[in-house]
């Protein structure tokens, strides 16, 4: 099995690593590094526990090698608020967007990157935004929700 | 003092701090020193004879420390274990396979991928057999013989009500309507899949097991009978059931995965963990419903009289399915729903099928919601037989608030119930009458429409010591609370919350109950070495046997607190006033004694005669059941040209007596509708004639997006359950019980003028477009 050298910038910080040519980034993340705060629900690409954000853009990290990732920078949420909550963090936690957890840093992630497209979004473009990840507790209504409090969260913070 | 926010308090969830900061511990995210993985090579036929196991394929990997097969186990005696319905399963077989992706052998190895490796590489010599997975077919002579260990395929019978009087009220009413409907195999799919590490330590003969279960207590009882001629006891097993991430039934059964990393971590004396994909855990893990149901329901002047169930199970190669034991049905026999009915009878045929065994997981206490679906299919049927409209019908014929408690043909009794209150609120939420007319609107331009109600009536919180047990175990539940000296606690409960948000609505009741807030008050689950003894987290049993437990220690430690006070305050204590969160002596409401000075000086200054410390355990044996219900009403739009169901509005009302945490509660019920309409329209583990499962992973199994999901529309009324300390009765199950018929019965609904009768589940675009084809009414360019 050939093995590559990379580097990977996570949540700020980089991280030289000898890695197999067939580690998954989510393995990557989880056992090399012990960022155990992206999950992995499936190994169909479905269900969208292990979304990252790979240079901005929401990536399935069990779908990605980890040395495709050479050079990139990922957000996980471990990275998200600096010290404080983000507003996807305050926004999951007014509005009960989560029960088990366990889709929740996916969800938020995705979520991110949606507002940071979309500021504003409707109710459908949230359902859209989110629809590659599933959370079997919740039944999505307090998730808009919490994508709707985050929006006016984050319009408050750049007001302010 | 500041307002301690207990019962009826929306407070935001303690949990949440730990999920959303990505700081959940789940089961992947153990790592002991040293620690083995563990993969599990599978059958690919669901009926074969294993005449080779050529380990050293599999050991020949890099990485690969061991090959453990079911001749391995059958050294141990470990080969088969008991399942809870005195029947067996395999942990490994030993030579026969009986379903497509049985466990066949387990490899460990120093990585997860030289694990998966071996797995792979791992060389199986089958003879396939004739296999078996239509019930019907397993019951007929000469059918192909699942178990070897058997005489036929047929595993019970069981019945219960009155057959003769059934038979002659049913030959007695003027209208009887008959359906078949078929219950298709579900999968719970919580997020997160099962798994577990075992650590054992051969120093001490001590074993660790990290475990996704809900049961944890239980588990470890079952553990250490199953090994007790290795050696290992049930004081040197510690069982830990970390975050959850989700469960809803299906992190209940004891799977051979676990047996096999603990056999493993013996073997190799090292910690090995086991994580199964998601496809296994479609294919292997315990599974729901496979009923096929024959009912019949009869009216007499408009009345309903009779009702008749007959129903075969599919219980696949072993009976697994995690009831209490005396219950091989689990609790189908609330079949009679929210109607006042005097003659029934239900009965089952259990099966063996070349399938997975388990039967009941899926967000449900045992079975009811089988019995609310045939019930609320049933009674719509009847309703229009009648010429009746389906909500007048119901509303006449519902149990009425003065008959309760009310005892049901079947032999229950229902504590606290006002049905009509529920439906009649629900229809004015989504404005039925307008509805009604908008349909007739739309059928006249040939657009398809329709209305669905489903009344239903739960049964949960088992249960009862007198019926309730497993393997003889009762199933109260437990709760100890301490009281620390600057008057903040620590509450430990036998039950595990997986996503439930146990730490907080058990803060609350204990902020109720003893004025100390929710913030103050640290909730624990899930650890065997540290929890009271319980029966779990399953059959929305928590609230109603845990959460009663919590008030009723809260109230032993109340009753201590007032001897401390009375010394405190040197007065009498039938002086004593109890006013939420301090005691004040009568008349002299400023003379009184905070919650919080009573535990300092449980400690510091107690009283002569009565020992320091102030804490209390209770361990609560429910004198009934609870009987939640509600009323839901779904109106679907379907496309003439796809067959596609969309549910336009869904109107839930819900009555689950008193709300501890009212956001806790709808949460819940938005997840429940959704794990409702999933069976109704998208999921189904299904086969082919060979036993191939076509239903085997995400691609396959539709599991709701929020793009399938409707926006739930909620309603509540409020009847308090009579026996309950708190009179809470439990809520979260109570919409995937409820919410199925209620979609069916919209889309017969739409098709009703169209001659159509019944749907059956799941109702696919392309299962509706053949229905609609078959009746002329598809769309066509």
């Amino acid at each position: 099995m050939s093995s590559h050298q990379i580097s990977v910038t996570i949540n700020g910080e980089e991280h030289t690593r000898e890695v197999e040519a067939r580690l998954l980034l989510v393995h990557f993340i989880r056992e090399e590094l012990g960022l155990t705060g992206t999950h992995i629900g499936c190994d169909t690409t479905s269900c969208g526990a292990c979304t990252v954000l790979l240079n901005g853009v929401p990536a399935k990290s069990c779908t990605v090698f980890a040395v495709a990732a050479d050079g990139a920078e990922v957000t996980t949420v471990e990275g998200l608020g600096n010290g404080g909550l983000h507003p996807v963090q305050q926004g999951f936690t007014e509005k009960h967007g989560l029960q088990c957890g366990f889709c929740t840093p996916g969800m938020m992630l995705t979520s991110k990157a949606l507002l940071e497209e979309n500021p504003d979004p409707s109710e459908a473009e949230i359902r859209w935004g989110i629809s590659g990840n599933l959370c079997r507790c919740t039944g999505y209504v307090n998730i808009v929700r919490a994508v709707q409090r985050a929006s006016e969260l984050m319009k408050e913070n750049s007001d302010g | 003092m500041a307002e301690c926010r207990g019962l009826g308090h929306s407070v935001q969830r303690k949990e949440d701090a730990r999920f959303i900061r990505g700081q959940g511990r789940y089961i992947d995210d153990v790592k002991l020193p040293g620690m083995l993985y563990l993969d599990i090579a599978r059958s690919p036929y669901a009926h074969a004879k294993i005449t080779r196991i050529h380990e050293e394929t599999a050991m020949a990997v890099d990485g690969v420390a061991a090959v453990i097969t079911g001749k391995t186990l059958e050294g141990f005696k470990l080969a088969w274990m008991p399942t809870l319905m005195s029947d067996q399963q395999m942990v490994l077989p030993v030579d026969t396979v009986k379903y497509q992706a049985q466990e066949v052998a387990a490899i460990v190895a120093t990585s997860r991928y030289a694990a998966a490796d071996g797995a792979a590489a791992l060389e199986v010599d089958y003879d396939p057999l004739p296999v078996v997975v239509d019930p019907h077919e397993a019951l007929k002579p000469g059918a192909t013989k699942v178990r070897d260990d058997k005489d036929s395929n047929h595993i019970f019978h069981w019945e219960h009500g009155d057959a003769d009087g059934t038979e002659a009220a049913l030959a007695g009413c003027d209208t009887v309507v008959e359906q078949k409907m078929h219950l298709p195999r579900i999968h719970v799919a919580s997020i997160e899949t099962c798994g577990c590490v075992a650590s054992w330590n051969p120093v001490e003969g001590h074993l660790t097991l990290y475990l996704t279960t809900q049961a944890p207590h239980a588990i470890r009882t079952v553990v250490a009978l199953v090994t007790a001629h290795l050696g290992l006891a049930e004081h040197k097993i510690r069982v830990i059931s970390p975050d959850i991430g989700g469960g809803f039934g299906g992190k209940v059964p004891v799977y051979p995965g676990y047996v096999l990393a603990t056999a493993a971590s013996v073997v190799t004396g090292k910690p090995v963990k086991w994580i199964e994909d998601r496809s296994e855990n479609l294919q292997a893990d315990s599974f729901a419903r496979d009923y096929h149901i024959t009912a019949k329901l009869g009216s007499k002047k408009g009345k309903v009289t009779a009702l008749k169930l007959d129903t075969v199970a599919d219980h696949g190669y072993s009976d697994a399915a995690a009831n209490p034991s005396k219950f091989p049905a689990g609790l189908y026999h609330i079949a009679t729903g929210s109607y006042d009915l005097a003659n029934a009878h239900v009965s089952v045929d259990g099966v063996y099928t070349n399938k997975p065994p388990g039967g009941i997981a899926y967000r449900c206490s045992f079975r009811v919601t089988e019995a609310v679906h045939a019930i609320e299919r049933m009674v719509d049927l009847l309703a229009r037989e009648n010429g009746e409209d389906p909500a007048d019908f119901r509303l006449r014929n519902f149990i009425k608030p003065e008959q309760f408690p009310y005892q049901s043909a079947l032999g229950w009794e229902y504590d606290s119930g006002n049905y009509g209150a529920a439906l009649e609120k629900a229809m004015d939420m989504i404005g039925y009458q307008d509805l009604r007319a908008e349909q007739a609107e739309k059928r006249a331009r040939g657009e398809l429409m329709g209305i669905g109600i489903s009344s239903f009536t739960e049964i949960v919180g088992a249960g009862p010591s007198k019926t309730f047990d497993i393997l003889g175990i009762k199933m109260f539940d437990s709760a100890e609370i301490r009281i620390h000296p600057t008057g903040k606690a620590i509450a430990r409960f036998g039950t595990k919350s997986q996503g439930q948000g146990h730490e907080t609505t058990y803060a609350q009741i204990i902020a109720e109950e003893l004025g100390i807030p929710p913030e103050d008050i640290q909730v624990e689950e899930g650890d065997t070495d540290t929890a009271p003894y319980g029966l779990g987290t399953y059959a929305s049993r928590s609230t109603p046997t845990a959460g009663a437990a919590a008030s009723i220690a809260s109230r032993k430690i109340r009753e201590k607190g007032r001897k401390i006070a009375a010394h405190l305050l040197e007065a009498d204590e039938a002086d004593l006033v109890w006013e939420q969160g301090k005691f004040y002596v009568k008349g002299s409401p400023d003379r009184a004694k905070t919650i919080q000075d009573i535990a300092f000086a449980a400690y510091t200054n107690h009283p002569q005669g009565l020992e320091a410390g102030l804490e209390a355990i209770s361990y609560y044996d429910p004198p009934n059941l609870t009987f939640p219900f509600g009323s839901y009403i779904c109106c679907v739009d379907i496309d003439r040209g796809t067959g596609q169901v969309k549910i336009r509005r869904f109107v839930a009302v819900d009555d689950c007596g008193v709300r501890i945490n009212p956001m806790i509660v709808d949460g819940q019920i938005h997840g429940g509708l959704t794990m409702g309409i999933a069976p109704a329209l998208l999921e189904e583990i299904s086969y082919d004639a060979d036993g191939n499962i076509t239903g085997g992973n995400f691609m396959e199994y539709l599991v709701p997006t929020a793009m399938e999901t409707p926006h739930w529309e909620l309603g509540e009324t409020v009847t308090p359950s009579p026996h309950h300390p708190i009179g809470a009765k439990g809520v979260g199950e109570s919409a995937t019980v409820g919410a199925p018929p209620a979609v069916v019965n919209a889309v017969v609904d739409a098709l009703w003028h169209l001659g159509v009768r019944h749907m059956e589940i799941p109702m696919t675009p392309a299962r509706v477009w053949d229905v609609l084809n078959e009746h002329g009414a598809a769309a066509t360019r």
